[in-house]
């Protein structure tokens, strides 16, 4: 087999072969598989008469249609990216697999790009769906937001990995008894990531906190997008030079808690 | 790489070790107030098969850790294949393989995947003409398509082998290798690394508490007793020095510290 190498050693073999055991197991399980669908229908079915019922009372919403479902798909971007890459990360814990991983010649850089390609996969298998429903249900058509919708869904998804890749960390370095953090971080964010109300609503020292989240910018921009018809590009520009930094430091906190595991002696134990 | 930076300045690992398949030396490891394994020196010649026996929190599976390069050491070094662990483990890890019970095959993937995915995590020649080649070697053929969850322990035992020797490791690393097993298939795993160590001259390093297998396998062992190195010699030159006829009796005397008294009826 010839193994084809990028910069620095990395190996476009070992990461397909990381993407082949992952489908693998999306194959293998049809209730998995049918709970990526799942959840995001039942969001979108649920705010999308919120939706229809709120346009029809307020004259506000009637004017910003699409807000809310919009604001609910663009969520599960960011939140299912993060499930997608850190719910293949658990696999390895739950099948005992890790140590099998770090002892072959996969590279943590190798890992963690299988599992950023798996968020994506994982990510279209729920979400596309999900848009069609609102498509057909609510008349919302989140693809004729154009190429905004692109500069969104590559922030949300950046920030979506960052998150994975840092709790990824700390499952590692602690074992399973961290697994909670894995479902729950991004539910910390939610609050200031003002993604059903604009930042003006919090108070404004909170605003500066808020400033500091990447999706902050992108459901901002949404906004100004679907009421404004305006898309803001400093925004996104600036939620992307946010998110590099993001994913340069939960790149070096994955590594020192790796290095961490090893010292303490986390990856032959890896259970609660 | 160990946790005290003062480790990279020791002398360097004697020559002797570039030809070593495992050269340890001086090594050092400390979780919290424990010691877990204290100054312990060796170094294995390729194409040799060594024991390494030891109770229960001896110390065994934190030295094998430390040569995989999955625990780092207090201090100390370890060199595997001429090359320092971990960090130059990239040049070494597609060389050598291993089998623990502290790790799983993935349940839900049938053998067929689980060799695929090794496979090509390893960049196997050939893959398919490989994974036919262990399922013939290690009887493998009736349920190679069935998930690696729905196996018995002795099926499961024989396919983590077959993925610890899916690339043709020139070293092997055994935690255990017929823990758990029955009889005829513990002989048969036997059987099978014994004939791979000769028809690929692979270096061999196995944990174990069956002393049957440790004698019978292995040209060297390596006893260890609360991080120490307590002996290290051929199987019939150890059981000599304590008097005994067997390693088992032999592995009993160091665990009930008997050890003084066995040596010094010898001498």
């Amino acid at each position: 087999m010839t193994d084809i190498s990028l910069h620095h050693g990395i190996s476009v073999h070992r990461i397909g072969a990381m993407i082949l055991r992952y489908w693998y197991l999306l194959l293998s399980s049809w209730p998995r598989l049918l709970e990526l669908l799942y959840w995001p229908a039942l969001q979108v079915i649920t705010w999308g008469f919120l939706q229809l019922y709120i346009a029809e009372n307020a004259s506000f919403f009637a004017r910003a249609g699409g807000t809310l479902i919009g604001a609910v798909i663009l969520w599960d971007i960011l939140f299912r990216g993060q499930l997608g890459f850190s719910i293949s990360f658990l696999e390895e814990m739950w099948a005992r697999n890790l140590g099998n991983l770090m002892m072959s010649p996969l590279k943590p850089i190798e890992f963690l790009l299988s599992l950023m390609v798996m968020s994506l996969i994982r990510l279209a298998i729920g979400v596309i769906p999900m848009t069609l429903l609102a498509l057909f249900l609510f008349h919302f058509n989140v693809y004729a937001l154009g190429l905004p919708l692109i500069a969104f869904f590559c922030n949300l998804i950046f920030t979506s990995w960052s998150v994975g890749i840092f709790v990824s960390g700390l499952v590692l370095r602690n074992g399973l008894g961290a697994e909670s953090i894995v479902w729950t971080l991004m539910f910390a964010i939610m609050p200031l990531a003002c993604i059903y109300y604009p930042v003006s609503v919090l108070p404004a020292w909170l605003q500066y906190v808020a400033w500091t989240l990447p999706p902050t910018y992108v459901f901002e921009g949404m906004r100004a997008l679907l009421i404004e018809n305006t898309f803001r590009a400093d925004l996104m520009l600036d939620a992307l030079a946010i998110n590099a930094a993001l994913l340069v430091a939960s790149f070096g906190a994955f590594l020192a808690l790796l290095r961490s595991a090893r010292k303490h002696g986390s990856l032959l134990s890896s259970g609660e | 790489m160990t946790e005290n930076d003062d480790a990279s300045s020791r002398p360097t690992v004697a020559d002797r070790s570039l030809s070593a398949a495992i050269a340890v030396d001086h090594l050092v490891k400390v979780y919290k107030q424990t010691r877990a394994v204290d100054d312990i020196s060796f170094s294995l010649p390729r194409g040799s098969i060594t024991g390494l026996l030891g109770g229960n929190g001896a110390g065994k599976t934190t030295t094998i850790a430390m040569i995989m390069g999955l625990v780092l050491p207090t201090s100390g070094r370890v060199q595997v294949l001429g090359h320092r662990m971990p960090e130059e483990s990239a040049a070494v890890l597609g060389r050598m393989n291993f089998e623990s019970p502290y790790v799983d095959m993935p349940m839900r993937l049938t053998v067929r995947q689980n060799l695929t995915v090794f496979g090509r995590l390893y960049a196997v020649n050939n893959l398919a003409g490989r994974i036919a080649e262990l399922a013939d070697d290690l009887d493998l053929t009736d349920f190679i398509d069935r998930a690696n969850g729905k196996l018995s322990a002795g099926q499961k035992t024989r396919v983590a082998l077959a993925k610890a020797l899916i690339n043709q490791p020139e070293l092997l690393l055994l935690d255990e290798p017929t823990a758990s097993l029955d009889p005829d298939t513990a002989d048969w795993v036997r059987a099978h690394l014994e004939r791979y160590r000769r028809d690929n001259n692979a270096t061999i390093l196995l944990a174990s508490h069956n002393m049957l297998e440790v004698e019978r396998l292995c040209d060297r062992v390596i006893i260890m007793k609360r991080g120490r190195i307590e002996d290290d010699d051929t199987p019939e030159a150890i059981m000599a020095r304590y008097n005994r006829t067997t390693l088992e009796e032999v592995f009993l005397d160091v665990a009930r510290g008997r050890v003084n008294g066995a040596k010094e009826a010898t001498r």
